[in-house]
């Protein structure tokens, strides 16, 4: 047997599943694993940031507060971005920003995972009366645009208390985020859950005399669950956006710097000519978000390649 | 016809059901009692209570018809939404804001739409070509960037630096000052998303046999693309129109908030600011009342546009 051959033997051998398919087909594109890595680096930095504050080191990103030179001091060697109002380095500040971004984005995707996958599933999977009820709870909550909801969620629990714990900050901005954005994900689900159930795996699983919850949850949800990969691929980028507009209108973080306050200063910087917090942020935003556009449309093509675009 | 929309509309009672519950549960639940904050501090017991009073804060919460439960749906079924905390009727701020509002999304929003259905029709003509790439990046770029940072930068050079524009709203300008650099830098942001989303559209519709029929029939590259493709791919190009009306009505916030245009947008900015649930609340009912109309519409539409779809 010839080399090749043996090489086309192995492959088949060894088989593939979705996953491992749609990792090979990733790895081809350049461009994506190039995104790939900066969404991990802005992670990285932003679990960084975390274990910085947790082990208390005295290092760029946690000593935001310190003064780094005089007030709106221009971009120099000494301060790559420049300095705020307090003589605080933008860079630092920027680098921090990471840290809220990338929590809040990940918070409010995890909540609304939670809520919309399992409403999606129970609603495809059973029909009947728990369907339009789950229907219409979330054809109400769609029938709202989406920013006015986000803000009535977010200036409603801000600073209020829950079972003794009060909401302050991010953790409003996430939940107002999540509570209200599960609503596309559900609906994704539950009409991919219609469409499977009367495959013949799912049959086969009846016939077996599979209890309702192990179909919905180990048949019927790994096999609709890269969907929900995708979907918060793209989400992401527009969780990101809503936490800038959040902090700008005042409902964000406060006593921490955050892109979107960076941004909300510039607003009155930009006249006296300061524009590098301004141009730092949106650097920083940019960044991120086109990564994550590229990457997520990639992960699209590969995963599911029914919904390609060009 | 008729009898589709009459279903119709009773399908919407739920739903309006539904968004009143939800404001209900929002503002008078997890909300809660606002008066001593209407009140401001220092204020005695007695303007507490008569705040209380006026907003029917000291009425029970369920179970009676007097309830705030069965008020919220009255007043809201009637469009009577009681006073802002400036003690000016919510209504009539809703009414003042329209006209602004609207000066400022129609020509925005159709400038976007027009735009960006036009150029996908060209790309899509050269797609794989540099010119079809190139698009491609800027449109991916322009979703990147922040809608913030296009509204600050847009203002700041075009407005501030460069005086093409005024730099903010005041009443002794025109309508068309006041609103063209805003105008402008809403459709620079909303292209990108936009005119991405109608190449996939148009892109689908070029592989079809009837385009390369008319081609063959040796029709000219301008008819084939706005005369038949565009006529085929009327149905997204009208869901993605009419659904966002409703939107339109609630103006820009954050454009709004920059140049200080009085709309809908600024009107939500402030009521943000002072905690003004009611204002939020009465927007939020608008809006759905809005949405559900012209979610109606977008159906009665698809089956004008394309006699395959019944409604029967």
């Amino acid at each position: 047997m010839s080399e090749s051959q043996q090489l086309i033997k192995k492959e088949l051998s060894k088989g593939t599943n979705l996953w491992k398919d749609g990792a090979r087909r990733l790895r081809r594109r350049k461009l994506a694993m190039v995104c790939f890595g900066v969404i991990v680096i802005y992670f990285l930095l932003a679990g960084f940031i975390y274990l910085a504050e947790f082990f208390d080191w005295q290092i760029g990103p946690t000593l935001w507060a310190e003064q780094a030179g005089q007030s709106y001091a221009p971009p120099s060697s000494k301060n790559i971005f420049g300095t705020d109002i307090f003589g605080q380095s933008v860079l630092r500040k920027t680098l921090y920003g990471t840290k809220i971004s990338i929590t809040v984005a990940l918070c409010a995707s995890l909540i609304s995972i939670v809520i919309g996958v399992p409403l999606g599933a129970v609603a495809g999977y059973f029909r009947g009366f728990v369907d339009e009820i789950i229907v219409w709870i979330y054809s109400t909550l769609s029938s709202v645009p989406y920013i006015l909801l986000i803000l009535a969620f977010a200036v409603v629990l801000r600073d209020k208390t829950f079972f003794g714990y009060k909401l302050t900050g991010i953790t409003a901005v996430y939940l107002a985020i999540g509570l209200t954005s599960w609503v596309g994900i559900c609906r994704l689900i539950r009409g991919e859950v219609i469409k499977h159930k009367d495959r013949e795996y799912i049959l086969a699983a009846i016939s077996y005399g599979c209890s309702r919850r192990r179909i919905i949850f180990r048949h019927l949800l790994p096999n609709v669950f890269h969907l929900v990969i995708i979907d918060f691929s793209l989400r992401f980028v527009a969780f990101i956006h809503a936490e800038v507009i959040l902090s700008f209108l005042g409902l964000g973080e406060a006593e921490r710097p955050s892109w979107g306050a960076m941004i909300n200063d510039a607003r009155i910087e930009l006249s006296r000519g300061v524009w590098w917090q301004m141009a730092a942020a949106t650097v920083a935003i940019f960044f991120l978000s086109l990564a994550l556009n590229i990457f997520g449309d990639a992960l699209r093509d590969s995963l599911d390649p029914k919904l390609r675009i060009q | 016809m008729t009898s589709y929309i009459t279903r119709r509309l009773l399908y919407t009672i739920p739903i309006v059901f539904g968004v009143l519950l939800l404001t209900f549960v929002l503002f008078t639940l997890v909300g809660g009692d606002i008066s001593i904050e209407i009140a401001g501090k220092g204020a005695t017991q007695e303007t507490i209570d008569e705040i209380r009073e006026e907003y029917g804060l000291n009425k029970p919460l369920f179970l009676s018809w007097d309830s705030q439960f069965v008020n919220h749906f009255r007043n809201a079924l009637t469009f009577n939404f009681g006073r802002a905390r400036d003690r000016e009727p919510v209504i009539d701020k809703i009414k003042r804001g329209v006209g602004p509002s609207l000066a400022l999304t129609v020509p925005m929003f159709f400038g976007v739409v027009i735009i960006s259905v036009s150029l996908s029709l060209i790309i899509a003509f050269v797609r794989g070509t540099v010119w079809d790439i190139l698009v491609v990046v800027i449109c991916v770029a322009g979703m990147s960037i922040p809608y913030l940072s296009f509204i600050l930068f847009g203002q700041y050079f075009l407005a501030y630096k460069w005086g093409l524009f005024p730099v903010f709203f005041s009443p002794d300008l025109t309508m068309a000052q006041y609103v063209a650099l805003p105008v402008l830098i809403g459709i620079a942001a909303g292209l990108g998303g936009n005119l991405r989303f109608f190449r996939t559209v148009m892109l689908d519709e070029m592989r079809n046999d009837y385009v390369r029929t008319a081609f063959a029939k040796g029709l000219t590259v301008r008819r084939v693309l706005f005369k038949h493709v565009l006529k085929n791919a009327m149905i997204p190009i009208i869901t993605r129109v009419v659904l966002a009306i409703p939107f339109l009505f609630l103006g820009s916030l954050l454009l709004e908030r920059f140049f200080g245009i009085p709309g809908l947008g600024y009107l939500m900015v402030e009521a943000i600011g002072s905690r003004d649930y009611f204002v939020i609340s009465a927007m939020t009912y608008i809006s759905a009342i809005l949405f559900v109309v012209f979610n109606l519409i977008t159906d009665i539409c698809y089956s004008l546009v394309d006699p395959r779809i019944s409604l029967e």
